[in-house]
């Protein structure tokens, strides 16, 4: 076999079916704790891949990214909890609230460009953070939400396998096919007319104007696509975390899923994926050593600014075609 | 209803916030303004300065109670500290996207607030008020701590002096040459990248000089860096990005919003102070004082 239909070989295997089978068996193959670790990877790997249809689809910087996540897991967290309402009217109502917030808060932060939108979205986050830390009646204030329950999963008790599951590692294979789900629609959303609209405002806002886009419009959609799925990632998010807290929406937690999304690249579609399974497992390795994480991630991230701005997967597709013209040297 | 003392003690109070944000949020929007950077690690600096105020305190403590003193190391140290970072890592990154230049003075704040931890450790430090300034005075029937007065007139002090500094001498007008085009002030063969490195040590000598100021009066904690820097660009967005008398009447607006802000609406006093913002932004998107972007 030539190492060129070996190559084509490889590249026709459906990786992205083999990573979710392989992310699906950990409940029986792995310990609960990789079970704990996989769900906190798939719901940061929702969480970053909605930033990055602003970041890496449209090039909007937004600072603020953290306040839709809020906004979900606030919401689910509240309906479950204090009004007992199923999971299935909660999360979408979830998803709803976030996109409302992108929208009413996006409405002025498209406005803006460059830096003054990254500064804008960073001071709606901490508006938001102000109105969960402080309204103590509905959020709960610094105590937030305590005890949020887990969603009803009867149904899997009807189904071979995942009756035998426990209840955490059955929410495990819940979060993972909503996840997967929800990146199958934003990569539809990416490759549709309208996600390339958004490629072509990121590439030239002015350009795109003078062709008669409404960039505007299309940012403040992006917006509040992007705020919904978070909105999705936050509400899994405060079942997984059995709580809901006013430190979800503190700035520097914008700063964390945008770190995940360059480290990953945020100019390849699975780059968030893999930057947030990276995080998280570093971190864990990291802590395990020593409290300075923030210290040792200050340091990766200036590594990935001057090293690797294309972040694993950039430094990855890189390193393949330099491979690749070597052996297309060697063949000829 | 409230009487005229309540009132007017409830106006000191936000004048002195308000200084001393400017103190703080000065130096973020000289450096804004001409390098374009918008600088996270400006509130790191402002803790970096808080911390060295305590141990240059605890230092001098044997041989001279100097509170002056130990500001002014405070500053100076921090200074250095900026010039270093500007050095060797900003100069870097001037030409790349926002994006980067953000994460990059974010892993400072990451690495800066660690640091701080290494060093000081979690407890809370805190430097008495210089004998000089601990006492009072009534003003109108409101008390008016002395320190609070000094930092009043440090701030008023320092915003006339920026602005002579800025438009009246020739450095200062190097510095708003650099801003409005950096390209054409080099070719004219000004040494842009020196200008540079000296607009961000002065930035820096701010931030060390308002946390060393703020120590007589806050206790000096583990995130007063990123909670600090939120508020700093709150004011600066509020006076016009890059704006240097935007960013004072922006600190002025900020305090008295959040003083009175507490009496309408007891608890979201800050939820105040964030809706004036977006109320602003709203109508002027580049800031009362700012200009409008090309």
């Amino acid at each position: 076999m030539t190492r060129k239909s070996l190559t084509a070989l490889v590249l026709r295997i459906p990786w992205v079916l083999v990573v979710f089978i392989a992310a699906l068996t950990i409940p029986w193959i792995g310990s609960r704790y990789d079970t704990f670790l996989a769900t906190q990877i798939a719901i940061s790997a929702l969480f970053a891949m909605s930033l990055n249809l602003l970041l890496g689809t449209t090039g909007l910087v937004s600072f603020g990214h953290v306040a839709y996540f809020g906004i979900g897991s606030y919401v689910c967290g509240i309906l479950m909890k204090t009004y007992a309402v199923p999971f299935s009217i909660a999360l979408p109502a979830a998803a709803a609230g976030a996109a409302l917030g992108a929208l009413v808060f996006g409405f002025f932060c498209v406005r803006l460009t460059k830096i003054y939108f990254a500064m804008l979205t960073l001071a709606f986050s901490q508006i938001v953070w102000a109105i969960c830390f402080k309204w103590n009646d509905v959020t709960g204030g610094d105590q937030g939400i305590p005890d949020v329950p887990y969603p009803n999963m009867d149904w899997m008790s009807h189904i071979p396998f995942l009756s035998d599951l426990r209840i955490a590692e059955q929410f495990y294979v819940l979060t993972l096919i909503l996840v997967m789900l929800s990146l199958a629609v934003i990569k539809r959303i990416i490759g549709s007319p309208f996600g390339l609209m958004l490629t072509t405002i990121r590439e030239n806002p002015n350009r795109a104007a003078s062709i008669g886009l409404n960039v505007r419009g299309y940012e403040l959609a992006a917006f509040v696509i992007a705020g919904g799925f978070a909105g999705i990632a936050g509400a899994l998010f405060g079942i997984f975390n059995r709580g809901v807290f006013a430190d979800f929406v503190y700035w520097p937690k914008s700063a964390e899923v945008m770190i995940m999304t360059i480290l990953g690249g945020i100019d390849y579609f699975w780059g968030p994926v893999v930057g947030a399974a990276t995080l998280v497992l570093l971190n864990q390795e990291i802590t395990s050593y020593t409290q300075y994480w923030p210290l040792v991630l200050g340091i990766i991230l200036l590594v990935l600014l001057f090293v690797f701005p294309g972040g694993i997967v950039g430094g990855l597709a890189t390193g393949l075609a330099w491979l690749r013209r070597k052996a297309g040297g060697s063949d000829a | 209803m409230f009487d005229v003392s309540f009132l007017f003690g409830q106006f000191l109070g936000g004048l002195t916030t308000a200084m001393f944000l400017f103190l703080i949020a000065s130096g973020l929007s000289l450096v804004f303004g001409v390098m374009r950077v918008l600088n996270f690690a400006h509130g790191s600096f402002y803790m970096i300065g808080a911390y060295l105020a305590w141990q240059a305190v605890q230092w001098l403590a044997p041989a001279l109670h100097s509170f002056w003193l130990a500001a002014l190391i405070a500053a100076l140290g921090v200074a250095l500290l900026g010039g270093l970072i500007e050095r060797l890592l900003l100069r870097h990154i001037y030409g790349r996207e926002e994006l980067y230049q953000l994460l990059l003075t974010y892993a400072l704040v990451l690495i800066l607030g660690d640091v701080a931890k290494i060093i000081w450790g979690t407890q809370q430090l805190s430097v008495s008020r210089p004998p000089l300034l601990s006492g009072g005075m009534e003003v109108l029937g409101a008390t008016l701590p002395a320190y609070n007065l000094f930092i009043m007139l440090t701030g008023v002090a320092i915003a006339v002096g920026g602005w002579l500094a800025l438009a009246r001498s020739p450095a200062g007008r190097m510095v708003r040459a650099a801003a409005l085009d950096r390209e054409m002030l080099g070719a004219l063969g000004a040494n842009v990248g020196a200008l540079y490195t000296g607009m961000f040590v002065v930035s820096s000598f701010l931030a060390g000089l308002s946390g060393a100021l703020v120590t007589p009066i806050q206790s000096i904690v583990p995130g007063m860096d990123v909670e600090v820097i939120v508020e700093a660009f709150i004011v600066v967005v509020i006076g016009g990005l890059g704006s240097f008398w935007g960013t004072f009447w922006g600190s002025v607006i900020y305090g008295q919003v959040l003083s009175f802000g507490i009496l309408i609406l007891p608890g979201f006093s800050l939820f105040s102070v964030f809706a004036l913002m977006a109320v602003i932004l709203v109508v002027r998107p580049w800031g009362l004082f700012g200009r409008p972007l090309r």
